[in-house]
């Protein structure tokens, strides 16, 4: 059997490589593309060690991540489709009106 | 109209008889009642009177006719005369004891108490019945006068006013000589100041550049200040050393009070100021200047305020005031002094003039001195004679010399109207009664737009055109220079008597005074009305109307009897010793001598019928024979006065036959004739000495002092720049340093926060990302390292 540290080792590769995606990369969506792996890390995480421990809430808490996760797509790709369309750009560096 | 006028005078003299009723009433029940009836208690009406007058003629004068309005003038002052007359009477009923009549408190201040009360006593009823009589007579004359004045001088409607101002005269001059105390005094001595003033200005747009006879008030009220300052001061000092102002009081005090040096020396500085006061109304050297020029006033004016009753009040205040001289040597000798130097200063100046009003003016100043000199020698009766002769025959000859002006003036239209001599039609409205001292008459006639209707070279001839007025000129002008019986004969002969008793210099100077007033007055009667006429208007001149000449002749009458108020003894002939007892031997003396020396007048318990048996006054026999005729000092005295008419008649007897020609007194005496027609340049002396550096000290301290000192230098200089300074200091320093610095500090500080945290705004989402991720890195750490 695959040991637990292994899991969570990938996962923070795949968290390190999503925090990296989110920091360095300028196209919005891969952006959102490395959001949803951070949170895919953290769902193996949570699974990883609900099967450690043999407790179910670490898949239920699995199941709602991926719903908000769901949703937060539908959002986000409204969001950048429309931005999309206004600025001919989805470069989050240029979407910067809101600065001080 | 004729119906509404009687309604108003009837109603007017309704209002006038419910106060006289209500005075009169308890009066006369008393009287039934038996005893002690007087009518003391009407003294308050001799001022209200006039005051009603004033009123009238105030509210109603321009509704009125001019005839109305010089009626109820005129009845405002007979009824005053008859007041005066009245308290005559309750006098001699009361035994002629002094009395005083308190109307109200007028001011207590603590310990100082002045009362409005009315002296009833023989010195102010004297002067009452001058003041009135005479004044009375003024009054109906100036309706003729000022008739044809207002129409000379082109403003008919100040008829009324003029008789608002001398009925306001009379109240003033009343109420100077009814008050008992030194403030009731001083207030009639500025109302009757002020009077003169408003009225020598009467004309106040005419006279030389049109400011002539401003100026001329103006001078007037001023030199009068000189002698007020010096009234108020000797008041101050009176109630200081007597704690009163009322006669009584302090001539009460007078007699009990021991003085040291210093309360002398006190007596000696308050007796002085009041001769300054006394210098300052009636006239007196140095301060006469302003009378001669207060003859811009109309002739009326110079009658009344300038010749007969005004400017005596310095004379009757110095013989109120008789305690106080007596106490000082130094003062009797100054008032003396001045007295003597003033009769023969202005006698000679009077010599040199040409405006017959000028000469009547030099003469009064002349006539005043011989009164104050009287008054100096502790000759008060004799100053009050002569006071009152004085009235008579210089109030006659200035209504006279107004006659004659008016009949030049008459003469001047005259010519005017039938276009004799191709007069100026502007005539009018180009001249008053200017002087026109020192321009050398032109051409003589009506050419001149610029005639001078007093100018004597004008005049000659006239005694055939103007009878009336020439035989009354005639009889003031023997009575003033003191040729016997006529009334000036009497009253200066007693002057001299007393002066030739006491002090032989100051005998001689008024002897040698009288003199010249002999000469002056030939000079100017033979100018006037003999010789030819100088100029056509003299030929046109024409005799002035009844209501004018009637004033005359009554006042002609009182100049030659006058006398009879107080005739000396003559010879060795005394009255208790004779069988022939004349009315009126001492009259005055005795009836003076109630006020003047209570305790021995009238032999105190014979105090009924005073004026047939008593003898003189023992005072009076004390005092060395006064009263008594002299026979060297009246010889002497009429062969001056004969000689110098004689001398006049020869020098003028046939000089000038034209305008032009200079007078002959100047071939005769040259230059000396030109310092005494130039008034002995003392006019520009006071220029010189007091004018001018004051004018000088004025322009200093307005130029230098207030303007280039103060409003230059301290006021734009230092003031200007110690607040700019200042202004600067708060402004920059204060409000921009520190107040601005605080809030644009604050302002600043919160920008620069503002913009330092708004650069973390920066709008890149990876550095809010950023900024999350470290400030979770950060979290986690402090929880793993905690």
């Amino acid at each position: 059997m695959v040991p637990t540290t292994y899991y969570v080792a990938l996962s923070a590769i795949l968290f390190t490589m999503g925090v990296a995606g989110v920091l360095l990369r300028r196209n919005a969506l891969i952006i959102f593309m490395s959001v949803e792996l951070m949170l895919n890390s953290a769902n193996l995480v949570f699974v990883a060690y609900a099967r450690e421990f043999m407790q179910v809430g670490g898949q239920i808490f699995v199941f709602f991540v991926m719903v908000v996760a769901a949703a937060e797509v539908a959002v986000g790709l409204a969001l950048i489709v429309t931005i999309f369309r206004t600025r001919k750009s989805i470069s989050v560096d240029d979407i910067n009106q809101l600065k001080g | 109209m004729k119906l509404r006028r009687a309604l108003f005078i009837l109603l007017t003299l309704g209002l006038l008889a419910i106060p006289a009723a209500a005075y009169a009433a308890p009066l006369l029940q008393e009287r039934h009642g038996g005893g002690g009836a007087n009518f003391f208690n009407l003294i308050p009406l001799i001022i209200v009177f006039p005051l009603l007058g004033l009123l009238i003629n105030i509210v109603a004068g321009k509704r009125m006719s001019e005839n109305w309005v010089g009626i109820i003038a005129s009845s405002a002052a007979g009824l005053a005369f008859l007041i005066a007359v009245l308290q005559a009477l309750s006098l001699q009923a009361n035994g002629f004891t002094a009395v005083t009549v308190p109307l109200a408190d007028w001011i207590v201040i603590g310990d100082l108490h002045i009362p409005w009360a009315f002296q009833v006593d023989t010195l102010s009823v004297a002067m009452m019945l001058v003041v009135t009589g005479v004044g009375t007579l003024i009054h109906i004359y100036a309706i003729g006068y000022m008739h044809s004045d207002v129409r000379h001088n082109g403003d008919p409607a100040r008829f009324p006013r003029f008789f608002v101002y001398l009925n306001l005269f009379l109240a003033a001059m009343l109420i100077l000589v009814t008050g008992n105390n030194y403030l009731m005094l001083f207030v009639g001595w500025e109302g009757v100041g002020l009077c003169s003033f408003l009225l020598i200005g009467f004309w106040f747009e005419k006279g030389a550049n049109n400011v002539g006879n401003a100026r001329a008030a103006r001078k007037a009220f001023i030199a009068n200040r000189v002698g007020d300052w010096a009234m108020l001061l000797a008041m101050f000092l009176i109630f200081w050393l007597f704690g009163s102002l009322t006669f009584d009081n302090v001539f009460g005090k007078v007699a009990s009070i021991r003085l040291d040096e210093y309360g002398q020396a006190v007596i000696t500085a308050i007796t002085l100021l009041l001769l300054v006061g006394a210098a300052g109304k009636s006239a007196q050297v140095p301060l006469y200047v302003w009378l001669p020029d207060a003859m811009a006033g109309p002739t009326p004016v110079s009658a009344l305020i300038h010749a007969a009753t005004m400017v005596t009040a310095g004379i009757y205040m110095i013989t109120r005031s008789n305690a106080l001289f007596a106490l000082s040597e130094v003062s009797m000798n100054t008032v003396a002094w001045v007295g003597a130097i003033t009769a023969l200063f202005a006698a000679t100046i009077a010599v040199g003039q040409t405006d017959i009003k000028k000469v009547l003016a030099y003469s009064t100043i002349s006539q005043l001195g011989f009164m104050v000199a009287a008054v100096g020698l502790g000759g008060y009766v004799a100053g009050m004679f002569h006071l009152i002769t004085h009235a008579f025959f210089k109030a006659l000859l200035f209504l006279s010399s107004g006659s004659v002006i008016h009949a030049m003036e008459h003469g001047m239209h005259e010519l005017h109207a039938h276009g004799g001599g191709g007069h100026d039609a502007h005539d009018d409205d180009t001249h008053g009664h200017e002087e026109h001292d020192h321009q050398p008459s032109r051409e003589a006639v009506s050419h001149q737009p610029h005639f001078d209707p007093q100018d004597m070279r004008n005049m000659g001839g006239l005694w055939s055109k103007l009878p009336t007025t020439g035989w009354v000129y005639l009889i003031g002008a023997l009575a003033l220079a003191g040729i016997f019986p006529f009334a000036g004969f009497w009253s200066k002969d007693e002057i001299l008597l007393d002066a030739f008793n006491h002090n032989q210099t100051i005998y001689w100077i008024l002897t040698i005074a009288a003199g010249f007033t002999a000469f002056y007055m030939t000079r100017q009667i033979w100018m006037v009305f003999f010789g030819k006429p100088r100029t056509p208007e003299a030929k046109h001149a024409g005799e002035s109307p009844l209501v004018m000449t009637a004033p005359l002749v009554a006042l002609a009458v009182l100049s030659v009897w006058g006398g009879a108020l107080n005739l000396p003894t003559i010879g060795d002939w005394h009255p208790t010793t004779s069988l022939i007892t004349p009315y009126g031997s001492h009259a005055l003396t005795q009836w003076l001598d109630y006020t003047l020396h209570p305790e021995t007048a009238g032999g105190a318990e014979a105090s009924h019928g005073a004026e047939t048996t008593t003898p003189e006054g023992e005072a009076a026999e004390a005092e060395g024979g006064e009263g008594v005729l002299n026979p060297r000092v009246a010889w002497t005295s009429t062969i001056v006065a004969l000689a110098a008419i004689v001398l006049g008649f020869f020098v003028y007897r046939a000089k000038p036959t034209t305008v032009e020609e200079p007078d002959p007194l100047q071939r005769i005496i040259g230059p000396v004739f030109n310092w005494l027609r130039d008034k002995w340049y003392i006019d520009e002396l006071y220029q010189a000495l007091i004018l001018g550096p004051y004018d000088a000290l004025a322009r200093f301290t307005a130029e230098v002092i207030d303007w280039r000192f103060w409003h230059d230098w301290f006021h734009d200089k230092v003031l200007a720049s110690l607040f700019n300074t200042f202004a600067r200091l708060t402004a920059d320093g204060v409000d921009l340093g520190f107040i601005d610095a605080i809030a644009n500090g604050l302002a600043d500080l919160s920008k620069g926060l503002a913009a330092r945290f708004s650069r973390l705004q920066a709008g890149y989402v990876r550095g809010y990302a950023m900024a999350v991720f470290l400030g979770v890195v950060l979290v986690l750490g402090y929880f793993l390292v905690a």
